[in-house]
C-alpha cells in the first residue's frame, strides 16, 4: 500500500531507508527529504556500483510505490520512452469495423457529406485506447504516485534530454493529438549518471543535484553490516580498511560498494575468520575487474592487511 | 536572513558556482523547509541546490564555510542589545553610583564609538563594523585596489571623526585614556582591514579572476613568465574543455529523403512488412585527425607546449591525434605526451629534439621519409614553428606533397605578419601550399585556430 503521507524529517528518511537495507548517508537523506518537500527530481552522479540505482529502489520499498524504470541507451526516442500509437490495433478495427463505417456513412449522398459524417465521430483512432503508455508516461499515470527511475541518462542522446525537460520541471507530457498529460500524483524522480558526457545546463537546473562518492569507511562497514549480515565484526573492519587502501592506488576502475558487498559474501562463503595474504589474492578477482589492476595490487597486499588490522586496534 | 541568503548567493557566484535566479528560489524554498538550526544540513541543502557538478560542490563548500565562518552580526547584536538592556535593568543605579567606572569619563563627553572600543564590547563592535559595511555597500567591493577605500568608508561610517576628536581632548585631560582609545583605534583598523580583506575573497574572486584570465589570454605565450605558466596551463585546459562541450555533440545526422530500405523492412516486420515506420540513412561525420607538427626550437618551444597540451586534451572531440617535434630533425611524441604528465612529457621531448637551431628541410625530409602515410585524405596537418630555417634549404616541395595528400594543411606562425619573408623567414614560400595561414601567439589565438580546425569537420 502506498504511503502517500509527506516525510516528517530527515531522520524519517534515513531510517526508512535503513530499513530495507539502504545506508544512507546524511547528504542523501536531505537530498531525498528536499525532493519531497520540493517537489524535484534528484539527479545523482557517481562511480559505478556506489548504489545510485540501489537508491530509487529502497525509496519504492520504502515508501511501498511501484518503481517504473527507463534504462536509457543511445538511439532511445519518445516511441520508446513516452507512447506510442498501437497501429496494429487501429489497423484491426479499421478492419472489424468497415462493415460499421459503411453502414454510418450510407445515409451520405455524396463525397462530401459523407467526409463531414466522418468528421462528427471525431479522432475514434487518435484516442487514449490506442495509446500505448511507455515508462515515462505510464509513471505520470499512476494514481498513488510511483518512483520513476531514469537510469544513466549520460547514455541517452541530446535530443532525449530535452524530452525530458517538460516532465521534470512540470510533470506533464504534452501528446499532439490528445492534447497535455498531467500526473495524477506527482512522482519521485530519480535520474543517474556515471559522468560519461556532460549533462545540459537546463536537465541540471531542474534537478537537486547529489554527488555519490565512495563512503566513509564507517558508513560502509554499516553497509556492509546490513547486506552481508553473517559477516564477523572483525572479518568486516579488516575487509572495508582493506577495500579502502586498494582506493588509494591508481587503478582502472577502483572497487565500489558492490564489489565490497560482493567479495564479504564470497569471505562469508569461504568461511574466512579474518584476512590472510592466501584468501585475498584468490579472491582479488572480485574486487578488481581488470588484470592490470590486479597485478598492480598483488604486491601491496600484505602492507594493506596489515594496515587495515592495525586499524583495527586502534579504532 | 533573507538579505543573507542573496549575499550568500552573490559570494557563490564570486567562488566560480553558475547561481541562476531559478536556483535561488529552489534554495529559498529548500532552506525554508530545512531551517537553520543546524548548519551540516544547510550546507547540505546549498549543495544539492545550487551546485551541479563536483568542482562547483568542492567551491561552494568552500565559500559556504568562509561566509558562515564569522559570528552572524546581526542576531548577535540584538542578543547584545537585550543583555545591555536587563543590565541596565538591573544595574543602573550602581552605575549612576559609580559615574561610569569604565575609565572615569562621563557617557556625554566621549562619542559612541569611544564608549564601545573602552567597553571593549567586541559583540557590539563586530555588529558595528558588520552594519557600516552595509552603509559602505561593501559586497560591490571587485578589486583588490579598492580595499584601502572601502576601509575608508567604513571607518567614516562608524564615526571615526568623533573619536578622533575625542582622542584629542583626551590627550590634554586625561593622557592614559587618550593613549587607551589609540591603541583600539589601532586594533579596530586591523579588523575592519580583515573584514574588507574577506570580503574580497569573497565577491571580488570571480572579476580579479577574470581579469587575470582576460590579460593571460591576450599575452603572448612565447613570452610569458614562469611562474605564469602553471596558470596557463590551466587556462589552456579549460579552452580544450570549452572545445569539448562545443564539438562533442553527437555528429550523426538524419539525411531525410535517403530511405534506408533494409532498417525499414526489418523494424515493420511485425506488420506484415507495411512500412508504418520509415527509416532514413544517416550519414556518419568524421572526427577530425590530426598531424601536428611543433617546432620546438628556441622561441616557439613554449607556444609548441601549450599547443601540445591543448590538441591532446581533446580526446573527446579529435580521433586520433600523430604529433611530431622537431628542430634539427623530427621525432614522433605522441606517446610520450600520453604517457606522462605535461611537464614532465615536455621535458624529456626538449631533451631529444629541443633548443637545437632549427631545419625545417632536414625536418620536412624526415617526416617524408617515415610517416607520410599516417597522413590520409580526412587529416588535417598542422605545422607550428616561425619558418625560420637558418638559411638551409627549405624543401618546400615536401611540404607540398604533404599539402596535395592532406585534407587541409594548416599553419600557425608564432610571428607577426609584417616579419614573415624578413630575414631567414621562409614562410611565403610555405604559405603558397596551405590551406590557411595564421599567426598564433596568445592563447585567444590559439584557441581560435585550432576551434576552427575542428569545425571543418562538422
Amino acid at each position: 500500500m502506498a504511503d502517500t503521507r509527506p516525510i516528517a524529517s530527515i531522520e524519517a528518511v534515513e531510517s526508512g531507508l535503513a530499513a530495507q537495507g539502504y545506508i544512507a548517508s546524511r547528504q542523501i537523506a536531505t537530498a531525498v527529504y528536499l525532493s519531497q518537500q520540493i517537489e524535484k527530481p534528484i539527479l545523482v552522479e557517481g562511480p559505478a556500483g556506489v548504489g545510485k540505482t540501489e537508491l530509487a529502489k529502497a525509496i519504492a520499498a520504502w515508501r511501498g510505490m511501484k518503481m517504473i524504470r527507463l534504462q536509457c541507451y543511445e538511439g532511445l526516442d519518445e516511441a520508446k520512452a513516452l507512447y506510442e500509437w498501437k497501429y496494429a490495433k487501429q489497423l484491426l478495427y479499421t478492419q472489424i469495423l468497415k462493415d460499421k463505417l459503411g453502414e454510418v456513412l450510407g445515409g451520405a449522398q455524396t463525397l462530401h457529406a459523407a467526409l463531414d459524417q466522418l468528421h462528427t465521430f471525431g479522432d475514434v483512432f487518435f484516442s487514449k485506447e490506442f495509446v500505448e503508455p511507455r515508462p515515462l508516461l505510464q509513471a505520470l499515470e499512476q494514481p498513488s504516485g510511483c518512483v520513476l527511475l531514469i537510469d544513466e541518462i549520460d547514455k541517452s542522446d541530446a535530443e532525449f534530454e530535452s524530452l525530458l525537460l517538460e516532465i521534470l520541471s512540470d510533470f506533464q507530457v504534452t501528446i499532439p493529438e490528445l492534447g497535455t498529460v498531467s500526473a495524477v500524483a506527482a512522482p519521485t524522480v530519480i535520474l543517474t549518471s556515471n559522468s560519461e558526457r556532460d549533462l545540459g545546463d537546463a536537465l541540471k537546473r531542474r534537478c537537486l543535484h547529489l554527488h555519490i562518492g565512495f563512503p566513509e569507511q564507517r558508513l560502509e562497514e554499516r553497509i556492509v553490516e546490513s547486506r552481508v549480515p553473517g559477516i564477523s565484526q572483525v572479518l568486516r573492519k579488516q575487509m572495508v580498511g582493506f577495500i579502502n587502501e586498494i582506493r588509494t592506488l591508481d587503478l582502472k576502475k577502483l572497487p565500489s560498494v558492490s564489489e565490497t558487498i560482493d567479495w564479504a559474501r564470497v569471505l562469508v562463503l569461504l568461511q574466512a575468520s579474518e584476512l590472510g595474504h592466501e584468501i585475498v589474492k584468490d579472491t582479488l578477482n572480485v574486487l578488481l575487474k581488470y588484470e592490470a589492476d590486479i597485478e598492480a595490487a598483488t604486491p601491496q597486499i600484505s602492507s594493506f592487511i596489515a594496515k587495515a588490522s592495525r586499524q583495527g586496534v586502534f579504532s | 536572513m533573507r538579505e543573507n541568503l542573496h549575499r550568500f548567493f552573490r559570494a557563490a557566484r564570486g567562488a566560480g558556482v553558475r547561481v541562476s535566479p531559478a536556483e535561488s528560489i529552489d534554495a529559498m524554498r529548500a532552506v525554508s523547509e530545512v531551517g537553520f538550526a543546524d548548519r551540516a544540513i544547510l550546507r547540505d541543502t546549498f549543495l544539492l541546490t545550487l551546485a551541479k557538478t563536483q568542482d562547483e560542490k568542492r567551491a561552494l563548500g568552500d565559500c559556504f564555510d568562509l561566509f558562515f565562518s564569522r559570528p552572524e552580526p546581526q542576531e548577535e547584536a540584538s542578543e547584545q542589545r537585550k543583555s545591555d538592556d536587563q543590565e541596565k535593568a538591573g544595574g543602573d543605579p550602581a552605575a549612576e553610583a559609580h559615574g561610569g567606572a569604565a575609565g572615569g569619563v562621563q557617557s556625554e563627553i566621549v562619542g559612541p564609538l569611544a564608549q564601545m572600543l573602552l567597553s571593549q564590547d567586541r559583540g557590539a563592535i563586530s555588529a558595528a563594523i558588520a552594519n557600516a559595511s552595509g552603509a559602505a555597500s561593501l559586497p560591490d567591493i571587485r578589486y583588490f585596489t579598492q580595499r584601502g577605500i572601502f576601509q575608508t568608508r567604513i571607518l567614516d561610517a562608524m564615526g571615526i571623526q568623533r573619536l578622533r576628536d575625542d582622542i584629542d581632548d583626551l590627550t590634554a585631560s586625561n593622557p592614559a585614556l587618550a593613549e587607551r582609545l589609540l591603541d583600539a583605534l589601532n586594533g579596530l583598523r586591523g579588523t575592519v582591514r580583515d573584514a574588507v580583506s574577506q570580503a574580497l575573497l569573497l565577491y571580488g574572486r570571480e572579476e580579479a579572476e577574470n581579469l587575470r584570465n582576460e590579460i593571460l589570454r591576450n599575452a603572448p605565450l612565447a613570452r610569458i613568465e614562469p611562474r605564469q605558466v602553471e596558470q596557463m596551463r590551466i587556462l589552456i585546459r579549460q579552452i580544450a574543455r570549452r572545445l569539448r562541450e562545443r564539438y562533442s555533440k553527437p555528429r550523426k545526422r538524419q539525411r531525410r529523403g535517403h530511405l534506408d530500405v533494409r532498417r525499414t523492412l526489418r523494424r515493420n516486420a511485425a506488420w506484415g512488412g507495411v512500412p508504418f515506420l520509415t527509416a532514413w540513412k544517416r550519414k556518419h561525420r568524421d572526427r577530425p585527425k590530426i598531424v601536428a607538427l611543433c617546432d620546438v626550437s628556441g622561441s616557439v618551444a613554449r607556444v609548441s607546449d601549450f599547443f601540445l597540451l591543448l590538441i591532446h586534451s581533446l580526446h573527446e572531440v579529435v580521433d586520433d591525434v600523430r604529433s611530431f617535434a622537431f628542430s634539427g630533425n623530427l621525432i614522433e611524441v605522441s606517446r610520450i605526451l600520453e604517457s606522462k604528465p605535461p611537464e614532465e612529457a615536455m621535458a624529456e621531448i626538449m631533451s631529444k629534439v629541443g633548443f637545437g637551431s632549427s631545419d625545417y628541410g632536414n625536418s620536412l625530409a624526415d617526416f617524408e621519409d617515415g610517416w607520410m602515410n599516417t597522413v590520409t585524405p580526412q587529416t588535417t596537418v598542422i605545422v607550428l614553428g616561425d619558418a625560420r630555417s637558418n638559411n638551409l634549404d627549405p624543401r618546400a616541395d615536401i611540404l607540398r606533397r604533404i599539402g596535395e595528400r592532406s585534407k587541409r594543411l594548416v599553419w600557425l606562425n608564432p610571428e607577426g605578419r609584417m616579419t614573415w619573408g624578413f630575414g631567414d623567414s621562409e614562410m611565403p614560400r610555405y604559405a603558397t601550399f596551405c590551406s590557411v595561414v595564421r599567426q598564433c601567439a596568445t592563447a585567444k589565438q590559439l584557441e581560435r585556430a585550432v576551434s576552427d580546425i575542428v569545425a571543418t569537420y562538422q
